[in-house]
């Protein structure tokens, strides 16, 4: 059986990081689509937390002999997921910085090659 | 949106005169494309029909496909996006394009050819009579027959019962892009606007958070012939849950985009 004490720790955490989530969404510090992963990542922490029996389930089901250990395995597998979610969300945006620096080059190109069309002219 | 539907390029043959009102305003019509090569200079061709005097903004967002070109070609303003940046960016950018080019009259309208622009006076009455700040063309208002998957009904009807609810306003279709705006909202939208899928719904939220008058108009959608939906199931749950949250967060947001009056 989980501890008390662990489980009435690890619900704060877990509310704390939804409300943190919430808030920066609010103020518009994190946009939806990266806020989802944290949501589900909070939610599932705190349902963990709180329904003390279905931790112990699942530790019992993966033969975790210590259930605070699951809830730490769990927290580490979302941790897991987030990370690689921004490898993808870096790439994406290394592959548009790209196409932007080279959408810049060409407009500098056509804006010098105008100019200096309307120099001659 | 990769789709293509039927549409003559040829001029109908009784196009009722635009109203005269029109005249008095600065008007563009925002066509968000992506990929629709084989319908954006039907679209184009007809919403010239309707209102020669109205500016073609299509902002093309990056597509695969020629239809920058085409849409040049057919004679609209196109705003090539470097970047995909999903259907509310791309929209924004047109609305930012149409109050830079000073337009206090703006319509919404899609470059796959599903919505009718012989249905533009429709939309624009409510702006032009001074009743509306935006105004919805709802597929399920009215006698419009709008014939989608089931299960895409549904969906569209609970979020607009969800939003309902939520803004204490009745509205049959917050997630049709086939919308006008007047000066008021163009001056929200050019600033603020969701981004990605279904922002429609969003932006409809957060319209009645600043105080706009929305109405809705019954409009009809003409179907595709060919090309699908490019929603698949998981896709829609993500977005789904995505659109919740958004909704009811801004519910929540502080406002900080100065309106500017219309006129």
């Amino acid at each position: 059986m989980i501890p008390l004490r662990v489980s009435i720790i690890a619900t704060f955490v877990a509310a704390a990081l939804l409300l943190v989530v919430l808030e920066l969404i609010r103020s518009r510090r994190l946009q939806e689509r990266y806020a989802l992963l944290w949501l589900l990542t909070g939610v599932v922490m705190l349902v963990f937390a709180i329904w003390r029996d279905a931790l112990n389930r699942l530790a019992a089901l993966t033969g975790i002999a210590y259930p605070p250990s699951a809830l730490f395995v769990l927290g580490s597998g979302f941790i897991l997921v987030v990370l690689l979610h921004y490898s993808t969300v870096i790439s994406k945006l290394s592959e548009q910085n790209t196409a932007l620096t080279q959408r810049v080059a060409m407009l500098e190109l056509r804006l010098e090659e105008s100019d200096r069309g309307a120099l001659r002219a | 949106m990769a789709a293509s539907t039927s549409i003559s390029t040829e001029v109908p043959a009784a196009v009722p005169a635009p109203d005269p009102r029109l005249a008095g305003h600065r008007r563009a019509a925002v066509v968000p494309a992506f990929n629709e090569a084989q319908t954006i200079a039907g679209v184009i061709a007809e919403i010239r029909a309707v209102d020669p005097g109205m500016e073609i903004l299509v902002v093309d967002d990056a597509s695969f496909d020629t239809t920058a070109v085409i849409a040049a070609e057919a004679g609209a303003r196109v705003l090539r996006l470097a970047c995909n940046l999903g259907i509310g960016g791309a929209v924004q950018t047109g609305y930012q394009a149409a109050r830079e080019l000073g337009c206090d009259l703006v319509v919404q309208i899609d470059g796959d050819g599903q919505h009718d622009p012989r249905e533009l006076p429709l939309i624009l009455e409510p702006v032009l009579d001074g009743r509306a700040d935006i105004v919805i063309g709802s597929r399920f208002a009215g006698g419009g027959k709008y014939r989608a998957p089931p299960v895409r009904r549904f969906g569209m009807r609970i979020f607009a019962a969800f939003v309902s609810l939520l803004v204490g306003k009745s509205l049959s279709d917050t997630s049709s892009s086939f919308r006008a705006v007047n000066r008021r909202a163009l001056s929200l939208f050019a600033v603020d606007y969701p981004h990605g899928y279904l922002e429609t719904i969003e932006a409809t939220v957060m319209a009645v958070r600043y105080g706009l008058r929305i109405e809705e108009v019954p409009v009809r959608m003409r179907e595709r012939t060919s090309g699908r939906s490019s929603l698949t199931t998981p896709i829609s749950l993500y977005y789904t849950v995505k659109v919740v949250i958004a909704v009811f967060i801004s519910m929540f947001r502080r406002k900080t985009v100065q309106l500017e009056e219309d006129r």
